[in-house]
């Protein structure tokens, strides 16, 4: 009979730097996130996949790390908030043009959920062809799959909007 | 040009931390604090016989387990009764964890403290509790029936009989030409904040001194709580209100239990102790709001005018009376609105129930108000075939009958007297915003689609900015930098921004000098807290009351440097100057620098002020009699009463008769805040409002099953909107100031939520014809409505010109 492993080890590559850890295997990704490297940006608001506050991207797809355990991470790559700015090309960093836009638009009031709406949206944005204008569809389903109790989500629709002309000039320089 | 933010759409300052990650929430301090979990009563009605901790201590990692019988002292007394009031006859409270008997499932039992949570859950889960299940009052209908008791000491389940009047309303119902009679009901909802709440604590052995991390809306009055509890000095306690992820009411109930036992035992462990509350906890433990049953009985004459109103509510407070009465209190005075009504009697019964306690959820009672009196209009119209607009616009108060006082007394203690308002023109307002006159076409065009469209519309008046009092203190460093604080703390309203704006312009000084720090003992030891849209008033006037005396104090410093008279000298972008001489200034920096004599010069600013700098006058001491070293000036704003803001909500929907499904079509809000500081932070505020408003109408309800089972307690089941369920919001101003503040200025934080029932329910019945008497309304119930016998109903919009009276 094989013995049950209660940690193991794990690499991940986190913002873009290899971190190893050994992770009890119940813990939830956020906490290994949170208490385990530290990156107190992920919020957990449900404990149950619903409310989207705690999504990272896992390979670049939003994920919500409440819903997957640390050890299932192994081997791959973890965006989270701190890791959404991007190079400046000129040995900087940048914001991503969706926390700008947060900002610009009062697209957040008490910012707990907007970690996980920044995750979303970005990966969204990300994927997109930024050159052609982003329609109300694509904004809803960026927006529609997380919860935030302040704003109305009014704000948070008019930032992605936003954050999409921002790159489509961008992309037209 | 002078440094001005007032009334700006600043961006918020404290956006660049939180759109980074770089927020500091309750679960972000402390990552190597022991943590804690509770066993909580799985019974809304049970006596502990026993509990049996045995199982749980072979668990690694345990550190401690704490029953009622670990409590000691002022800890083994019951919560207070926080605000006592003479006609809560029957306050109860209940103890930090379960003496006898849980009157609510969720209630604490057990305190488990171990190295992680997981771990702490791991013991908790092999606690045994044996329990003798009692029999469970649940809703307000059971609550007056008596047959059962929450308190066994508490016969009829009431805990106050809460009576205000302003005549005799039986004479004039009497003499009324018409009178109606009806019943309506009012579900619960809840704060649910994103962020639960959460406390983490660290003692101090060498300096016996305790800090404790909190999200609460309450920074003093949690540190009052816990040196009181834990019979600690006040001095050797220290309550720091972090980044809190949203309040809305349920975080400024205090002391939670936890709030008391995470610190006793971070003192009895001589370690970090926190506890993060999980979302079930939230749903079973935290507070809820606004389960009413309404009685209404109106007299009004042939023109729809009413001559007499009066309310018996009874009142769901779930199994304890922590807050006293403020929501029964709002329900009966916020009830009229912006209506001249001659004689108004108000009776809510507040009973006990087992299930949770209810606590002020933004709005506070006013939602629930508003729905009896906006039904009432409606009710009044039909009756009368009165266009509904036009009702309402007949019985508002004019704008010459200002102060209007109402006999009445308000949650604060202080008599109900609306300071300032022009409801007839926030009501054309609105007409135009919605096109309310222009309605009969779009429902024509509805109906050619296959679709029920309806229209509705409900204005409403909220006391804000109550007492007692708010302070601030604003300093000026010798860096330039100006420090603002103030006690009340902050959720997402953008303190840190609306009184930096305050304080730069009272100043002269750049915005981005400024740093404010709110709901930090350390900082601001007096302070009352956020609740009833009072921040921007009462903290905003203190913090320019403050500002206005540190500039005093620069101007005469700089006087004596320049020369010159203080009258003559401004402050601008920092730089004190003679007004039309330039040249002749001083840098505020340097006058903050001068305005404390130094005998060392610990830096290079410092050199100015050191004691062989420059010629002194030697015929005065070098800080003057009454005076004091320093830039920094304390002051505090208390207000007379409340101010009284306003605002109206007219909502369109569209009913798809083949799912009923109810669609929000148009949303309408006029809005009178009085003076505004930040119009960006304020539009925000009526958007989140409106979303909470739209959750409590068709989605949001707290659904106890008969025996006091949650059975909907978690964001699967709890239906919060999402996006796509807000509708975009139409907002226009309308600008009343408040004769009350220097500022003018009237509260913006609740607003947005308080006629969202009463709107909907409006347009709801409008669209389909049949009765509106219980809210939140699902498609489901709406098809059983119009299935049903239930009392068909014609509204009296534009549309049908001929009722035009």
């Amino acid at each position: 009979m094989t013995e049950v492993q209660t940690e193991r080890a794990i690499s991940v590559v986190v913002n873009g730097v290899p971190r190893e850890a050994t992770v009890p295997v119940r813990w939830l990704l956020s906490d290994a996130l949170r208490h385990g490297f530290g990156l107190t940006g992920t919020h957990v608001g449900c404990e149950h996949g619903v409310c989207g506050a705690c999504t990272v991207l896992v390979d670049g797809q939003p994920t919500r790390s409440c819903l997957v355990l640390a050890v299932q991470v192994d081997g791959r790559q973890v965006t989270t908030v701190e890791g959404l700015s991007r190079s400046d090309h000129q040995g900087g960093q940048v914001l991503h043009p969706i926390q700008e836009a947060f900002r610009e638009c009062h697209a957040l009031q008490c910012g707990f959920c907007t970690p996980g709406f920044l995750t979303t949206i970005a990966a969204g944005l990300d994927a997109r062809d930024p050159s052609v204008e982003i329609t109300e569809e694509e904004v809803d389903e960026m927006v529609g799959g997380n919860l935030c109790r302040c704003t109305g989500y009014a704000n948070i629709k008019k930032a992605c909007r936003h954050a999409a002309a921002t790159m489509r000039d961008e992309a037209a320089r | 040009m002078t440094t001005k933010f007032f009334g700006e759409p600043v961006r918020r300052r404290e956006d660049a931390r939180l759109i980074v990650g770089q927020g500091r929430y309750l679960d972000d301090i402390g990552s190597g604090a022991y943590e804690a979990a509770f066993v909580r009563s799985p019974y809304a009605h049970a006596r502990v016989l026993d509990i049996d901790v045995s199982a749980a201590m072979g668990v690694e990692g345990l550190l401690a387990i704490y029953t009622y019988e670990d409590l000691t002292g002022p800890l083994a007394e019951p919560l207070p009764v926080l605000i006592p009031h003479p006609q809560l006859t029957s306050p109860r409270t209940g103890y930090p964890l379960v003496k006898a008997v849980a009157q609510h499932v969720g209630e604490p039992i057990v305190m488990v403290v171990a190295t992680d949570r997981y771990i702490a859950e791991d013991a908790a889960g092999l606690i045994e509790v044996s329990y003798e299940e009692l029999p469970v009052v649940v809703g307000v209908d059971a609550a007056e029936a008596a047959e059962r008791t929450v308190h066994d000491d508490v016969p009829d389940n009431v805990a106050a009989r809460h009576h205000q009047e302003t005549g005799d309303v039986e004479a004039a119902l009497a003499a009324s030409a018409h009178t109606l009679s009806f019943t309506q009901y009012f579900e619960r909802s809840a704060s649910m904040p994103m962020e639960g709440k959460g406390v983490h604590a660290r003692w101090d052995d060498a300096d016996s001194s305790l800090r404790v991390y909190s999200s609460t809306q309450a920074s003093t009055s949690v540190r009052a709580a816990i040196a009181a509890k834990l019979e600690l000095s006040m001095e050797k306690v220290e309550v720091i209100a972090p980044d809190v992820g949203g309040g809305f009411g349920v975080k400024i109930v205090h002391p939670w239990p936890e709030e008391l036992l995470v610190p006793m035992a971070a003192r009895l462990l001589g370690h970090e102790v926190k506890w993060t509350e999980d979302r079930r906890e939230h749903f079973i433990s935290s507070a809820h709001e606004r389960q009413q049953r309404q009685e209404i009985t109106v007299g009004y004459d042939d023109d729809g005018r009413i001559t007499a109103l009066d309310v018996l509510v009874w009142h769901d407070n779930g199994a304890y009376t922590p807050y006293g009465i403020i929501v029964p209190i709002n329900t009966a005075t916020q009830l009229c609105g912006p209506y001249d009504i001659p004689v108004y009697r108000a009776r809510v019964n507040s009973v006990y129930t087992n299930t949770v306690i209810v606590t002020p959820y933004r709005g506070a009672g006013r939602p629930q108000g508003t729905f009896a009196m906006e039904r009432t209009m409606d009710r009044i119209a039909q009756e009368r075939g009165i266009d509904r607009a036009l009702v309402r616009e007949r019985n508002l108060i004019q704008p010459d009958q200002f102060p209007y006082d109402w006999g009445l007394t308000f949650q604060d203690g202080r008599p109900l007297i609306y300071d300032s308002g022009d409801y007839p023109a926030m009501m054309a307002k609105l007409k135009v915003l919605v096109d309310w006159d222009g309605f009969a076409e779009r429902r024509a065009a509805a109906e050619a689609r296959g679709k029920l469209l309806g229209i509705g519309m409900a204005p409403y008046v909220e006391g804000t900015g109550p007492g007692p009092y708010e302070g601030a203190h604003v300093q000026v460093l010798g860096s330039g930098k100006v420090l603002v604080s103030t006690g009340l703390t902050s959720q997402g309203q953008g303190h840190e921004t609306v009184f930096a704006q305050l304080a730069a312009s009272e100043l002269g000084v750049p915005l981005e000098d400024v740093e404010v720090t709110t709901g930090d003992t350390r900082r601001f030891g007096y302070a009352v807290g956020t609740f009833a849209s009072r921040a921007a008033v009462v903290s905003g006037n203190a913090v320019a009351l403050a500002a206005r005396g540190v500039k005093e104090k620069a101007l005469r410093i700089a006087a004596e440097v320049l020369e010159a008279d203080p009258a003559d000298l401004e402050i601008d972008e920092g730089l004190v100057q003679v007004k039309g001489t330039p040249g002749a200034s001083i840098p505020l920096r340097t006058v903050a620098v001068l305005s404390n004599p130094l005998r060392y010069a610990f830096d290079e600013a410092a050199r100015q002020a050191t004691q062989f700098a420059g010629p002194g006058d030697d015929s005065k001491p070098p800080v003057a009699v009454g005076d004091a070293p320093g830039l920094e000036h304390t002051d505090y704003y208390s207000p007379l009463r409340s101010t009284f803001a306003s605002g109206a909500h007219a909502v369109v929907v569209e009913i798809d008769p083949a799912t009923w499904e109810i669609a929000i079509e148009q949303y309408a809000v006029v809005h009178d805040c009085g003076t505004i500081i930040n119009p960006m932070i304020v539009e925000g505020q009526v958007h989140g409002g409106v979303a909470q408003g739209v959750g409590g109408a068709l989605y949001e309800r707290m659904a106890y099953d008969r025996d006091g089972q949650l059975t909907n307690a978690s964001f699967m089941d709890f239906l919060m909107p999402y996006a796509s369920e807000v509708p975009d919001v139409d907002i226009d101003h309308q600008s009343t100031p408040s004769p009350l503040n220097a500022l003018g200025i009237k509260g913006a934080g609740e607003a947005g939520v308080i006629p969202g029932s009463a709107a909907i329910a409006s347009a709801i019945e409008d669209a389909v014809g049949r009765r509106i008497a219980a809210m939140p309304i699902s498609p489901t119930e709406l098809y059983d409505l119009v299935r049903s016998d239930a009392e068909r109903v014609t509204n009296s919009s534009p549309h049908d010109s001929g009722a035009m009276a």
